[in-house]
């Protein structure tokens, strides 16, 4: 982890404040492996910079490109990503399990 | 999230008080509980197990589904004596997720050969404690036997109302440096939040093995509620005869 959390919502903040655009992604429910606990924090702003990290890499993007909607037209988002096929976990795939993360514009 | 809140939020974080988002996931709506509203708000209970397992997540209310993001500082180890004790202590501490700080002026004790990867400060307790921030969210723990060094830093930990506070002696220690501190002022009610002799009772007898019994004794302080019904992490306010340990505990 690079990011600790406090470094995170400090960014969100000094981001808003210096007039960017900002959303904040929080890992809201976790099922099976999930990669990061419940409460961790993507921090997005308009131009698609992010700090932070809801999956470890694996979604990081999705969330970006939903972040920058969520930005645009103010209303939250729930999203859920996750592999559905049972079978990938028990062949031991790392990144198997479903996370639902909570995306927010800070305004 | 409104700027209000995480402003107010950050505001809580930098202090190194817990606080916690209420978001309504229905509707989006939020509001930030500051620790010290805890014991006034409607998810009371929620919010003060939360806190105490600084766990986030959703949870079913009367006003429907919420999900809470809980902030709690993160928890540091002080120890004084830079002895074979803390030579285990410190990184099983670190382990355990605590910022970990050993303070002993004694610089042959205090060397980094001896602990590599821990901040060791070699001044006395009068000096290295100020700034290091102890509060709350410390657990506090006296190794050197040395009460010049000892009684000075445990002074300070009761007056910062750590979580957890232990001192390594015999019984026969520990009545004597009961003496000293109620020469120096401290009530029986703070004497009592003293963990002595310190550690969990496993049996303890090598260096490492009464490491592992103080931090299994600061793991039940930092997560178990009381018998008595009062939470010893989310409520600084709350200390004295209602921390008191049961008797018998202890192994060195």
């Amino acid at each position: 982890m690079l990011s600790r959390d406090e470094d995170i919502l400090k960014a969100a903040e000094d981001w808003r404040k210096g007039g960017r655009g900002v959303a904040l992604a929080t890992v809201v429910e976790t099922w099976g492996s999930a990669p990061r606990p419940v409460g961790s924090n993507l921090v997005i702003d308009d131009r698609g910079n992010f700090l932070g990290s809801v999956s470890g890499g694996c979604v990081e993007g999705a969330v970006v490109t939903e972040a920058l909607d969520v930005i645009e037209s103010g209303k939250p988002k729930m999203l859920e990503f996750g592999v559905a096929d049972e079978a990938a976990w028990n062949v031991g795939l790392s990144c198997g399990g479903t996370i639902r993360v909570f995306v927010e514009k800070v305004d | 999230m409104n700027l209000g809140i995480l402003t107010a939020l950050n505001a809580e974080r930098v202090a190194r008080r817990a606080a916690v988002v209420v978001t309504d996931v229905g509707n989006g709506k939020q509001r930030l509980v500051k620790q010290a509203d805890v014991a006034g708000d409607p998810l009371k209970a929620v919010l003060e197990k939360r806190i105490r397992m600084a766990k986030s997540g959703m949870e079913e209310t009367p006003q429907g589904r919420v999900f809470l993001t809980v902030h709690v500082p993160s928890p540091q180890l002080v120890i004084t004596g830079a002895v074979h004790i803390s030579q285990t202590l410190a990184p099983v501490g670190q382990l355990l997720g605590y910022d970990v700080t050993i303070v002993d002026p004694r610089t042959a004790f205090a060397s980094i050969e001896r602990f590599p990867d821990v901040k060791v400060i070699a001044e006395w307790p009068d000096v290295a404690l100020p700034p290091l921030g102890v509060d709350h969210y410390t657990a506090f723990v006296a190794l050197t036997h040395d009460p010049k060094i000892d009684d000075p830093a445990l002074l300070h930990a009761l007056a910062r109302d750590c979580f957890y506070i232990g001192a390594l002696g015999s019984k026969k220690t520990h009545a004597k440096r009961v003496a000293r501190l109620k020469e120096a002022g401290r009530s029986d009610a703070d004497i009592a939040r003293i963990h002595a002799p310190i550690g969990l009772d496993i049996g303890a007898i090598s260096p490492a093995e009464i490491a592992v019994a103080i931090m299994g004794e600061i793991t039940v302080r930092l997560r178990k509620k009381n018998e008595d019904a009062t939470s010893s992490f989310p409520s600084p306010e709350k200390g004295g005869s209602e921390r008191q340990r049961r008797s018998g505990e202890g192994s060195s």
